[in-house]
């Protein structure tokens, strides 16, 4: 398959400096209509993770009556101001957190009523990747991104081996450069890189981001985009991801929700997000 | 809030029991525990042999000026090896410990909690008690009765080093009356004197003490480096405390259970 994400980027890069954001929005719409086909949207089937009427409270309420689903190779972006609870819906959809009242379904199945060790199983589906990356800072990178392979998988060494060295080079690093090295000494973008090529180790059906691009350079941003786009396409696996990040979210996500106020103000496609005449919705773009 | 703090202490405990049952659920993870008896044991060891000679010593002094007043300089041996071997060897080896080993615990894990690496072992399918917690229970309790042996042997040394150079009570003596004292307590079981049952079952509550708080206070972090900050003087104050007032029980239990 044609790949236009190259052309798209020299383009966007050539509108950074000076378009407004009415522009951006229109060229979104357009670019978004390709980039959102080539995520291999499957209409018609059973969402793999669906959120339906989820009230989640602490000491005071976080969410609530937020119903969102994500079908088999669809991306879906959360978004929002920071506060409104989207890294929560994460812990939720990954069982680190129950709701109040709702149903959390991954592959038809609540999660809500499975006991820890049985979510233990659910959570080896999905790989997660953190806002630090959040790798194991006392082993080096070859043990981290090793380390679900020695978890939950009879494998010999030079399987798991191999495993790490092809998940390393599909993130674009160097296995031979980066294996012993600890992630401290690595730069953010690459602790990030590894971060995923950890996520994706097991062969995950469902890929969880939280804020894969906050805290990068515009150039490391784009390459981390493109490789979560990358993933998408050539694994087909289902994503959430969470981010402020309008731009990559845009380009990534099959379909948005936009959290305000603890509740969903508006889910949808991108090429409707960027339509919409709420005023919240403007209001929130307009910001980028 | 008193509710806050009685939730508190039941997860303190359930985390406890947990801790324990792991030990029997697979998957295991002995590199974890040897790792662990490396950090907590061996490296501790040199803090419990400077802290065991200097008690041992500082006993052995104290003792000869009171026990001079009643002529009875002779028994030094067996005071120092009895406050040592019942009791100061385990608690200010359990409270040195609960201070480099329990604050250390609480600091990697209250890191690990706030860079999310907690949150990362469970999305990667492991149960982060099993993980962490089981391991540095097990290294803590096995490790904890071998380094309060050494602690002992070397401040009954340092006791003997004081009366003999500076009281002037011949080396043969010393470990005479040292011996005397020991079995003087009597033995359990035919063959072990009570004064090891009383030295040794304390390090082994101790060491799951300082483990436990260090872990508990660890994976209870919040609010960055801060709370980090804030998990590991908790754990050095509570272990410490814990210490003190189990020892006053067990002494208390074991007294009245080991009768000479």
């Amino acid at each position: 398959m044609s790949h236009p994400e190259g052309r798209s980027d020299r383009r966007q890069g050539e509108r950074r400096g000076d378009a407004t954001s009415a522009e951006v929005r229109e060229a979104i719409r357009t670019e978004l209509a390709q980039e959102a086909r080539g995520a291999g949207q499957r209409d018609g089937r059973d969402p793999v993770i669906a959120l339906r009427h989820v009230y989640l409270s602490f000491d005071k309420p976080i969410l609530e009556d937020i119903t969102i689903d994500a079908r088999l190779g669809e991306t879906i972006a959360i978004v929002g101001e920071s506060g409104t609870g989207k890294s929560t819906a994460l812990k939720l959809i990954l069982r680190l957190l129950v709701p109040d009242q709702g149903s959390v379904e991954i592959d038809g199945q609540d999660i809500a009523q499975l006991s820890f060790d049985e979510a233990l199983e659910v959570r080896k589906k999905m790989g997660m990747v953190f806002q630090g990356a959040a790798l194991f800072d006392s082993m080096t990178i070859y043990e981290n991104v090793a380390y679900p392979l020695h978890e939950h998988f009879r494998l010999s060494e030079e399987e798991v081996e191999a495993r790490v060295r092809e998940k390393l080079e599909f993130v674009d690093l160097d296995p031979e450069d980066v294996m012993d090295k600890l992630p401290s000494e690595l730069s953010g973008g690459m602790r990030k890189r590894v971060g995923i090529a950890r996520a994706m180790a097991g062969n995950p059906e469902i890929m969880l981001y939280d804020e894969p691009t906050s805290g990068l350079d515009p150039l490391t941003t784009g390459t981390i985009t493109r490789l979560i786009l990358k993933l998408q396409r050539e694994l087909d696996v289902t994503s959430v991801v969470v981010s402020h990040d309008i731009r990559s979210v845009f380009r990534m996500a099959s379909r948005v929700a936009l959290l305000g106020d603890r509740r969903i103000v508006f889910f949808g496609t991108p090429e409707e997000m960027a339509a919409s005449d709420d005023p919240y919705i403007q209001a929130f773009l307009g910001g980028f | 809030m008193i509710q806050k703090r009685v939730r508190a202490v039941q997860d303190y405990f359930l985390l406890g029991a947990a801790s324990i049952r792991f030990i029997f659920v697979r998957p295991f993870y002995p590199q974890d525990v040897v790792q662990q008896m490396e950090e907590i044991g061996v490296k501790s060891l040199g803090i419990v042999l400077l802290t065991g000679f200097f008690t041992g010593m500082v006993l052995a002094l104290q003792a000869s000026v009171q026990l001079q007043r009643f002529g009875a300089t002779i028994y030094i041996g067996g005071l120092v090896s009895g406050s040592i071997v019942r009791e100061l060897g385990p608690v200010l080896g359990g409270l040195m410990v609960a201070g480099r080993v329990g604050s250390g615990i609480a600091a990697q894990l209250g890191s690990m909690k706030v860079t999310e690496q907690i949150d990362a072992l469970n999305t990667l399918g492991t149960d982060p008690i099993k993980k962490l917690v089981t391991p540095r229970v097990v290294a803590a309790v096995i490790m904890m009765p071998i380094l309060t042996i050494i602690a002992d042997l070397v401040g009954i040394i340092g006791g003997n080093v004081i009366s003999t150079f500076l009281v002037g009570i011949p080396r043969s003596l010393y470990w005479r009356t040292v011996w005397d004292q020991i079995i003087a307590g009597g033995f359990s079981f035919g063959f072990v004197p009570n004064e090891f049952i009383h030295g040794l079952l304390k390090p082994i509550v101790f060491g799951f003490i300082i483990a436990l708080t260090g872990c508990y206070f660890g994976l209870r972090t919040t609010g960055g480096t801060e709370g980090v900050g804030v998990a590991t003087t908790r754990t050095v104050v509570t272990a410490s405390v814990l210490i003190l007032v189990t020892d006053y029980f067990i002494t208390q239990a074991l007294l009245a259970v080991l009768v000479p």
